[in-house]
């Protein structure tokens, strides 16, 4: 079997029966992940150990945390395509994958989510437009559908479907339009970026997430966004540079990524003064207006104050210090380091607004309940990745991603 | 959404110091409202109870323990400072709805779409899950009430104030050219309950009883600085009860004194 012709131009890919092998791995965590999908939706939610305190679970902080790191591909294609920054071309076509990847697997996510998967389109028909959530929904759907509209391109540009003229006309066309898409993409993903935070903000009768904001914006609005794109593009390079090390190939320059390094950096800093100020506002004055202090919310369980100093301080500070300087990104461990970092904290923070919001119960006389995600959960949240690997995988053997790789490896 | 503008602003003030924590409040509620059983109902937040009663105490070792219940129905939260009710703003499938004719936070099971985001919103747990299709024992549908449909399995619901005795109480009063009057509307819980803890009517209406009961200055209301501007008012002679009913910082006082 040989598959070399539908190989990118001028590049070498392992041998069939490797990627094969390599394979076997998603394809068996989508084996558990769709027999856990069959026994939600068959037996219902009953399967999972949510319960009525904690109403969101692990699959709430996966889809938060996939959709903010994927933000690097409306960020990317946002730098590339409207202010004209080039030399991201190299890396354009991995952000937009990924970004697809992250949004689609997030939306057969939810679609499983929810108690009633047949009536997920009432969102949309029995919309409540003062609902984060509505927005969410919307802005989520249509920013899928402008992936689609910016990955359909790389997939006509294989070797062999674009010796089919016309669908090699189709794709240069889509091409030359792609920054209305990347403009569009810029706007819903800014807006449901911010919804999600939104989400958690509005809360006012859960003190542990409600945040006061700008008019009808609470603060965690704007912060959802600023992480998002400060972790989504150290996301997108990290994804890069983990396909370089299994590959054994160099797929872009490390200039393009000590860009993406820079970029996210400086991003993170900005967040991390706003977040700060953010948590001392609420903790000083938020907090005491509804009779409660900051330790009274980190006393429960598990949820001590590490994961504060986790989130701001290894996963916060640290990168966003380490990536300001040029010796850091210049080394390619250090940035790696300070990449993996950055999308740590954004994962924690989408992890306490998900989780400890509802670990920390708001009657004074109400128990603490704990939660652990049973084996369901599990196999639907690693069947996200699986799904990851695998589109990425296939990806990256048959399209053009990487308009580098020839030159850089010959 | 938010504001009351209709002549009603039905709601409850339940005497904490007349409950003796008999659960016949929440039995009530549940036959009234077609509340089934589970398998196991030992898994107390998966199941189902409109009405939770919940026992406290002073925190104190004997002899000077004291105890009390507290019932808690869904508190009808009216929301304040330009909020909205907190459950009623985040539905994205405007499955609940916040009447302003009545004051009244409804559920509608069929167009919810259990994605649980109002549970999360709401601070009392009085949202519920079905997490399970109820097992209804063969026959059973004849002893269900014909006023509440059963609901399926994967949408939230709560307590309405028994929404559908107010339907029937408003149809009684407009065919005998009346209006509804106190006793035409109660909810099921008000009924049951032995000790008289709970009374339910108009606050707005000051020829009921609640109208009066809500303004004592011993009553209070759950959660009362988070600013929900609830419709279910707690009264209580005893200052630990007050306190245990709401956050406070150290050393900070109750915004009502109570006698002792």
């Amino acid at each position: 079997m040989d598959d070399s012709k539908f190989w990118p131009q001028g590049v070498k890919r392992c041998k069939p029966g490797m990627f094969i092998a390599w394979l076997l791995l998603p394809l068996a965590l989508g084996g558990w992940a769709t027999l856990s999908a069959f026994l939600c939706l068959y037996k219902g939610l009953n399967q999972t150990n949510m319960n009525d305190y904690f109403a969101f679970g692990v699959w709430i902080v996966v889809d938060l945390a996939i959709i903010a790191l994927g933000a690097g591909a409306f960020f990317t294609g946002y730098l590339t395509y409207v202010l004209r920054r080039h030399e991201l071309k190299n890396i354009i076509n991995a952000a937009v994958i990924i970004g697809f990847i992250c949004y689609s697997g997030a939306i057969l996510m939810l679609g499983i989510d929810i108690g009633q998967p047949a009536r997920g389109w009432f969102g949309f028909w029995h919309a409540n437009v003062h609902s984060m959530l509505t927005e969410v929904m919307f802005c989520i759907t249509t920013y899928a559908i402008v992936l689609i509209v910016e990955f359909v391109p790389l997939i006509l540009e294989n070797r062999q479907i674009s010796k089919v003229p016309d669908l090699a006309i189709f794709a240069h066309h889509l091409h030359r339009i792609m920054i209305v898409f990347a403009a569009t993409g810029t706007f819903l993903s800014f807006f449901h970026q911010g919804s999600l935070g939104g989400m958690f903000g509005v809360l006012y009768a859960r003190p542990f997430a409600f945040r006061t904001g700008y008019m009808i914006w609470p603060w965690t609005f704007f912060l959802f966004i600023l992480s998002a794109i400060a972790s989504g593009p150290s996301f997108t390079t990290l994804i890069v540079m983990w396909t370089e090390k299994m590959s054994g190939r160099q797929l872009t320059s490390h200039s393009v990524k000590m860009l993406m390094g820079k970029i996210s950096g400086f991003l993170l800093i900005f967040y991390m003064v706003l977040k700060t100020a953010d948590t001392a506002y609420w903790a000083n004055v938020t907090l005491p207006n509804m009779g409660l202090t900051m330790g009274d919310l980190y006393k429960q369980g598990p949820y001590g104050e590490w994961l504060l100093w986790v989130e701001l301080g290894l996963c916060g500070w640290l990168p966003a210090i380490m990536l300001m300087f040029q010796k850091v990104r210049e080394t390619y461990g250090l940035l790696a380091l300070a990449m993996i970092l950055n999308c740590s904290g954004a994962v924690f923070n989408r992890f306490v607004f998900t989780i400890q919001s509802l670990a920390i119960p708001v009657l004074p006389f109400e128990n603490f309940a704990s939660y652990l995600p049973s084996w369901q959960e599990w196999g639907i949240s690693a069947g996200v990745i699986a799904y990851g690997l695998l589109l990425f995988s296939l990806a990256y053997r048959y399209l053009p991603v990487f308009p580098q790789e020839a030159e850089l490896n010959k | 959404m938010s504001a009351n503008k209709g002549e009603h602003r039905f709601g409850m003030v339940i005497d904490l110091d007349k409950c003796t924590g008999c659960g016949a409040c929440s039995v009530a509620c549940m036959s009234e409202n077609n509340i089934g059983t589970l398998l196991d109902e030992t898994d107390k937040i998966r199941s189902i109870t409109w009405l939770r009663v919940y026992q406290i105490d002073n925190g104190k070792a004997f002899p000077d323990t004291q105890i009390a219940f507290i019932p808690r129905p869904c508190q009808h939260c009216e929301g304040s400072h330009g909020h909205h009710t907190p459950c009623v703003s985040v539905c994205p499938a405007t499955a609940t709805d916040y009447d302003e004719t009545t004051g009244i936070v409804s559920q509608i099971p069929t167009r919810c779409i259990g994605c649980r985001y109002c549970v999360g919103a709401c601070p009392y747990h009085a949202r519920y899950f079905n997490w399970f299709d109820v097992p209804w024992p063969k026959g059973a549908e004849r002893g269900l009430s014909p006023f509440v449909s059963p609901r399926m399995r994967g949408v939230v619901e709560k307590c309405t104030f028994c929404y559908h005795r107010y339907q029937r109480a408003k149809n009684k009063a407009f065919l005998e050219g009346g209006s509804v009057g106190e006793k035409d509307y109660q909810t099921a819980c008000t009924e049951a309950c032995p000790s008289g803890a709970i009374t339910f009517g108009d606050l707005n209406n000051p020829k009921h009883k609640v109208h009066e009961l809500a303004k004592n200055p011993l009553a209070f209301r759950l959660l009362e600085r988070l600013g929900t501007n609830t419709k279910v008012y707690y009264v209580s002679q005893r200052d630990w009860v007050q306190r245990k009913l709401d956050n406070y910082l150290a050393g900070e006082k109750l915004p009502v004194k109570a006698a002792s």
